[in-house]
């Protein structure tokens, strides 16, 4: 601990704490604009300057580690004139075009400039002028207005892992950009539009949409992957307008993927807002009585067996178990929530979480990836995996396709062969597992949806056991499952998995094929074989026009992530609540009130009728509801079953990051990016105009 | 700059020649091992000089990827001296220094004579490919004020008059004498000596032998 004096007032801080830092901690605020606690440090743009006594000239305090018996000055008349300078400097090549920027509002030289700036400017000659450049189509430039802070530069270089931003030229001629035109390959870009103090990088999609003052904030969880990011939905009136992070150490620090973030223009698109009846062939809007009826008379007559039901990627919990009651109550055991097949063992915790946590990463020292591709799968997480590899001694290796990973990966091979050989310890990186500390395994779902998924995970499992993965002394459970569907943690705990005698997802396809079963209820699920459904009954309960409603006989509009109380647990197994924000489109209705109204229209009326009370009997079924935000780990008990395995490879569930899920393959952005940077071009679903 | 529309053809292949290849493995077996990427420099300047004078995009993409950075860090070195010149160039590029010192000392003179003797304006290049003339900051000869540097040569204590003599000895093929063009030794006072005279005949020998 050093001491050192801030303003007259005595701070004791930790040794390699920088001045800025040290004033934090007291309260004292430093403007700053190159600055960023998640960054390097630059230094460049001279905002946080303070005095500091026997120094011949102002330090900048972004920069500067406290050092014993330091005597720093923040608020002296003299420092507020070192800011007015540097800000005078800031602002003249600074355009005065606050009125046109998207940045207006929320913008950190806006602010700083009422606390540091001028009233008129001594600047008579010109201005310079900075031609804009094209990053894609997800940031909207405006480089004029940049004050070369760095920040995105090092944003890229050092968070995202691409390296593909610098300035170039020098002194008046110095510009941010990529030099040889292109669009930035990070799924993370989204990002250095937060980043960015002033409106040189804004979000393109957004654009002249908004002012940040007149928008409702909401704040809410991410559903287009697994990892629960936590974000703020901005809307008004009755559309979404953008969604940005919200800061959780645990989960998404602050970040969020370009699909989280930009693929909320798809919730305007395609949607369903009034319930539709098949007749004759065709669709027909009705009302809720009429599709209530509908239902009824289909599934009345049949037995339990002879209905299935099937949960989306998207599901809250609350509807999922609204679902599960129902199908209960019409005696149905052929229930799953497992869409791509992936061989989960719903019986014991610990095989369908990640263990370790998402924070757990930061401690991981040899890390395995069996069959995921975390950088389309969770973005986020990669990041993480990526800051572990910046701050050095890990080792990660990876059985999958060899791809670039924004970090060096040891690709071992790509054939689930290779886990039976490192569980017999005849490959060298078992031996590296077995000597590290808290070694982790990933696995993804590429690993698991095949039809060895089971073996996998037992060799896996056994895996971990050899190498130490779980060690309780240490509370460290390396054994992770990384999840891509949002709904699947949740799903599983509330036992949304077929019973004793019930099929699961590809034996509910099949036995609709061949006609033994006659009803299908799909709540949101639209990534099936849905072909496999044209005789059956199919109730499609969702909020948009994609797959499942194409197929279905009666559509019920359901409400999207950002328009109910939803519940939703984690890759991790942490439960998180998203929130409303909007309101759903026309007739749609939240999910779970669906349900319980179908119900009562069958005679069969579940037992809740709010909010609380199904979230209650969430409890019931698993205590872990009771626990919001937070994580209870699970038991490490026997799970998997002995098998063959295939000689083939892996392959990762999602080829198109873009377009996973119902909300994005609708969203004319994620479109755009996914002809920018995989050349796949927009795929029509019919319903669109 | 990047803002800038190119008016030239950037070519689609660079990799350095066995000759330059050997200057190369010189300047990067300095550095120790994992640190390469400091050997960037002198490897443009080996690039610029085997490829007439000029850096093509592709060349600093080659040198990228020899030494293991990412492209852009080798775009912002590039850019940002202003040696590194980033399109087509004369055979001689002809920088006349304007700061200070050589400016009280009549640079305008020497910019006017270069401008007339040449045709072209500053950062323009001559019809025959010969000559590109550019202005350049403080090259470190103020004593021999007023100077220019032709390619890697200094031409210093100049006037109109042999500026466009050095100029035109170039044209016709010729080579013409460097360093200060009144006859004075290095930066001698230009009046001639005024103490050591008894060493003035040692001098040469001397520097000669440095």
């Amino acid at each position: 601990m050093v001491k050192l004096t801030i303003d007259g007032q005595e701070v004791e801080a930790e040794g390699g704490m920088t001045v800025m830092q040290a004033c934090e901690q007291v309260g004292i605020e430093i403007p700053r604009f190159c600055y960023h606690e998640r960054l390097s440090i630059a230094g460049n743009c001279r905002m946080c300057l303070v005095s500091m006594e026997r120094a011949p000239k102002p330090v900048a305090s972004c920069a500067m580690p406290v050092a014993e018996g330091m005597v720093i000055q923040t608020d002296t008349p003299e420092v507020q004139k070192m800011r007015k300078g540097v800000m005078e400097f800031l602002l003249i090549n600074h355009p005065l075009d606050c009125p046109i920027c998207d940045q207006g509002g929320e913008c950190d030289l806006q602010d700083q400039a009422m606390g540091y700036g001028s009233d008129k400017s001594r600047f008579s000659e010109n201005k310079r002028a900075v031609k804009d450049k094209y990053m894609g189509p997800l940031i909207s430039t405006t480089m004029t207005r940049c004050i070369h802070c760095t920040r995105c530069i090092r944003f890229a270089s050092e968070v995202a892992g691409v390296p593909e931003l610098g300035a170039t030229g020098r002194g008046e001629n110095m510009e941010v950009g990529t030099y040889v035109e292109h669009a930035l390959t990070s799924e993370l870009s989204g990002n250095m539009i937060d980043l960015c103090p002033v409106g040189a990088l804004t979000s393109g999609p957004y654009a002249f949409n908004a002012r940040p003052w007149e928008l409702k904030k909401t704040e809410s969880i991410d559903v287009t992957d697994a990892l629960g990011s936590n974000i703020r939905i901005d809307g008004r009136g009755p559309e979404v307008k953008r969604i940005l992070p919200r800061l959780n150490e645990d989960i998404n620090e602050e970040w969020i993927s370009d699909k989280a973030r930009f693929s909320c223009d798809g919730l305007r698109a395609q949607r369903l807002d009034k319930p539709f009846v098949r007749r004759d062939g065709k669709l027909v809007a009705a009302s809720w009585p009429e599709a209530f009826t509908a239902v009824s008379d289909a599934l009345k007559p049949l037995k339990g067996k002879q209905i299935a039901a099937i949960a989306g990627d998207l599901a809250d919990c609350e509807s999922i178990t609204a679902l599960r009651d129902l199908m209960a109550s019409l005696g149905s055991e052929n229930l799953d929530c497992r869409q791509d097949g992936a061989k989960l063992d719903p019986k014991s915790r610990a095989s369908y979480l990640f263990n370790s946590t998402i924070s757990g990463i930061d401690r991981a020292d040899a890390i395995l990836l069996i069959g995921t591709n975390p950088r389309r799968e969770a973005p986020v997480l990669n990041a993480r995996i990526r800051k572990r590899y910046v701050a050095g001694g890990v080792t990660i290796a990876s059985i999958g396709e060899p791809v670039d990973m924004t970090y060096p990966v040891d690709n071992l091979g790509n054939t689930a062969l290779l886990l039976a050989d490192i569980a017999a310890g005849k490959n060298d990186f078992a031996a590296v597992l077995k000597n590290a500390q808290r070694p982790m395994l990933i696995i993804g779902q590429g690993a698991l949806s095949r039809a060895d998924g089971g073996a996998i995970l037992h060799l896996a499992r056994k895996i971990a056991d050899q190498s130490g993965c779980v060690d309780a002394a240490q509370n460290w459970n390396g054994f992770n499952i990384l999840h891509t569907a949002a709904a699947r943690v949740g799903a599983l705990d509330l036992g949304f998995v077929p019973g004793p005698s019930g099929r699961d997802t590809a034996g509910i396809l099949e036995a609709a094929l061949a006609g033994d079963i006659k009803a299908v209820y799909l709540l949101g699920a639209d990534e099936i074989d849905t072909s496999k459904l044209d005789k059956a009954f199919v109730i499609y309960q969702g909020h948009h026009g994609d797959a499942g409603a194409h197929c279905a006989d009666v559509i019920l509009p359901g409400a999207a992530y950002t328009e109910k109380s939803g519940t939703y647990v984690n890759t991790e197994g942490r439960v998180q609540i998203a929130r409303l924000a909007v309101f759903p489109p026309g007739d749609a209705r939240e999910d779970w009130t669906i349900l319980r109204a179908l119900s009562e229209a069958m005679g069969k009326t579940l037992p809740y009728d709010n909010l609380q009370q199904i979230r209650g009997r969430m409890v019931d079924l698993n205590g872990n509801f009771l626990n919001v935000d937070e994580i209870q780990s699970a038991k490490w008990t026997g799970f998997g079953q002995a098998g063959d395995l295939e000689d083939s490879a892996f392959i990762s569930p999602i080829n198109n990051f873009y377009m996973t899920n119902s909300i994005s393959r609708a969203s004319v952005t994620m479109a755009k990016c996914a002809d920018e940077f995989l050349g796949v071009t927009e795929q029509k679903t019919g319903t669109d105009g | 700059m990047s803002g800038q529309v190119e008016t030239f053809e950037q070519p689609a292949h660079f990799s350095f020649s066995s000759d330059s290849m050997k200057a190369v493995d010189a300047v990067i077996a300095k550095y120790p091992a994992g640190w390469q990427a400091s050997a960037v420099m002198p490897l443009l300047d080996i690039a610029q000089r085997q490829h007439d004078g000029w850096l093509p995009r592709v060349a600093m993409d080659y040198v990228a990827e020899m030494l293991g950075m990412p492209r852009i860090r080798v775009y912002e070195v590039a850019t940002f001296y202003t040696m590194y010149n980033l399109k087509p160039i004369g055979r001689f590029h002809v920088q006349v220094c304007t700061n200070l010192p050589c400016w009280l000392r009549g640079s305008d003179d020497i910019v006017a004579s270069c401008r007339r003797k040449l045709g072209v304006e500053m950062g323009e290049t001559t019809d025959d490919g010969l000559f590109t003339l550019s202005e350049a900051e403080c090259l470190g000869a103020c004593v021999n004020a007023p100077m220019m540097q032709i390619n890697d040569d200094f031409y210093e204590d100049l006037d109109a008059g042999s500026t466009e003599s050095v100029l035109t000895e170039l044209t016709i093929g010729g080579t013409p004498k460097t360093g200060s063009q009144i006859g004075r030794y290095t930066c001698e006072p230009a009046s001639g000596l005024t103490s050591l005279e008894h060493q003035a005949d040692a001098r040469a020998v001397k520097l000669g032998d440095a």
